[in-house]
């Protein structure tokens, strides 16, 4: 229907874009009745990521002419961002930024580094940044979901960490249980996509690889290539910022950090 | 040079305190507690009792002041150590899910000893719950879960004893059975004990000495019965 109302590709766009965020208004609004406020939240989220993939896609229309390098710039700017964003979901742990952004350093550097050095992923900076970046978006979901998770279930078990450091527990043995069901429940996005790719979902990179004339083989076998280097990236990222994060949650006599109402 | 005889104490606070943000949660504390005695620590609601227990174990770190046990800075000593020789049992048992058993055999397995059969049976038979180690702790009542939780403090082979406020969440029967099997633990032991409670009949019970707190401060100290009678 909105292509018959605007034949303008950025009118089109916009239209789009209000139509998709009307939805998204349902979702507040319903959440508002049953006493959830995202209002705020959600709203600043999709303003800013409206304004971020437009200005991103400027840059990479500029990146287009520029040497590859500098795509190495780009990427690490994202590491640095998304580590930002998923700090945020750890509030009143110390160093959370450092850890999140060191973390998904790790983890997606790590996998776009080797697979780039395999020729999995072309060095062409319109293939490199975009998947780059799907890897990061994906590293920095999973870190802000396993630091999120770690930080409520510190909060709900205080009592049993502290009874395990009185019974001369080491600190981080202390977190063993919590840190595990942290790291497995944000794999749990990563591990449905792989378990559903293709039955529940056609990824967009492949749909995109149809149409520029890739094999129809090739382009599928490459969106699992895509999903298992997003769940490598991934797993990395949450095994490394849960293992780091445990030092930060105490202090040097092994006493938690982490207290409801402080 | 302090003022305090230190002969045969084996906890010794100077000057303890500790102020978070613009709260003093403990202010000025000096007492000292010799082996084999049992010192209760009584006071209101907010008086600072359990924030004073909580310094005294190192879980909270004190602001000004310090601890020594058995004459050395407690901050000298290695957290895991420091809370092994002064085990506390706490006002609600927080379990760990699996067996009894499995319970009692935490705080040594930190240490990576393993504590045998005879060692567990043993542990169950002084808090009156033989034969429990096989029981998986989700099917305990609260007076028999407070019990495994004093086992598995024993089972750390404390010098001393912190118990914070451990008959407060259980009913009445309970309580007095957790009670009667502290003193009798405390007596055959000669365990030294830092008993934390707002019941100031069950601090008269227990101990032979008693401080009073009010607003992080001690206000009174001595024998049991005089200073509640005061």
């Amino acid at each position: 229907m909105l292509k018959w109302l605007f034949h303008d590709q950025l009118q089109l766009g916009l239209a789009q874009s209000a139509a998709a965020g009307l939805a998204a208004m349902v979702v507040i609004l319903l959440a508002r009745k049953r006493g959830i406020h995202l209002e705020s939240d959600a709203l600043i989220a999709m303003v800013r990521g409206l304004i971020q993939i437009i200005a991103v896609g400027s840059i990479l229309l500029i990146l287009l002419r520029a040497p590859r390098w500098t795509a190495v710039f780009l990427l690490i700017a994202m590491i640095v961002a998304a580590g930002a964003t998923s700090a945020r979901r750890a509030q009143g742990i110390p160093d959370a930024f450092k850890v999140s952004a060191w973390s998904i350093a790790c983890g997606a550097g790590s996998v776009i580094a080797i697979m780039t050095w395999l020729g999995v992923i072309d060095t062409a900076i319109t293939a490199l940044v975009p998947v780059g970046s799907m890897l990061i978006a994906n590293a920095m979901n999973t870190n802000g979901l396993a630091l999120n998770r770690l930080r409520g279930d510190v909060l709900a078990h205080v009592g049993e960490i502290e009874t395990a450091l009185a019974l001369g527990a080491e600190a981080r043995s202390s977190l063993d249980p919590y840190v595990q069901s942290a790291y497995e429940a944000s794999l749990i996005p990563a591990i449905d996509s792989l378990r559903s790719l293709g039955i529940v979902w056609i990824p967009g990179l492949m749909a995109g690889m149809l149409l520029s004339g890739a094999r129809p083989v090739y382009a599928a076998v490459y969106q699992f290539v895509v999903l298992a280097m997003i769940f490598a990236a991934s797993g990395i990222t949450s095994l490394v910022s849960t293992f780091l994060i445990r030092t930060h949650l105490f202090t040097s006599a092994e006493q938690l950090l982490l207290q409801p109402g402080r | 040079m302090n003022t305090l005889s230190t002969t045969n104490s084996v906890l010794r606070t100077e000057h303890l305190g500790r102020v978070v943000g613009d709260k003093t949660l403990v202010a000025d504390v000096t007492f000292r507690v010799r082996a084999g005695e049992v010192v209760a620590i009584v006071g209101p609601s907010g008086a600072g009792k359990s924030s004073l227990l909580r310094l005294l174990n190192r879980l909270d770190e004190p602001t000004s002041g310090t601890v020594f046990v058995e004459g050395a800075d407690y901050k000298q000593i290695p957290p895991q150590e420091l809370r092994r020789k002064l085990g506390m049992v706490t006002q609600r048992p927080f379990l760990f899910p699996g067996t009894v058993a499995d319970n009692l055999r935490y705080g040594p397995g930190q240490r990576g000893k393993t504590l045998t059969d005879a060692a567990v049976a043993d542990l169950l038979g002084k808090v009156g719950l033989n034969g429990y180690g096989s029981r998986n702790v989700a099917n305990l009542s609260g007076g028999e879960a407070q019990r495994v939780s004093v086992a598995r403090t024993l089972a750390n082979s404390p010098i001393v004893l912190l118990l914070d406020e451990p008959t407060s969440a259980l009913d009445e029967a309970s309580k007095l059975g957790v009670e009667g099997l502290l003193q009798d633990i405390v007596r055959d032991q000669q365990l030294t004990c830092v008993v934390v409670t707002h019941d100031v009949g069950q601090a008269a019970r227990l101990a032979a000495r008693a401080l009073v707190m009010e607003s992080g401060r001690i206000v009174r100290q001595g024998d049991v019965r005089e200073v509640l009678h005061a």
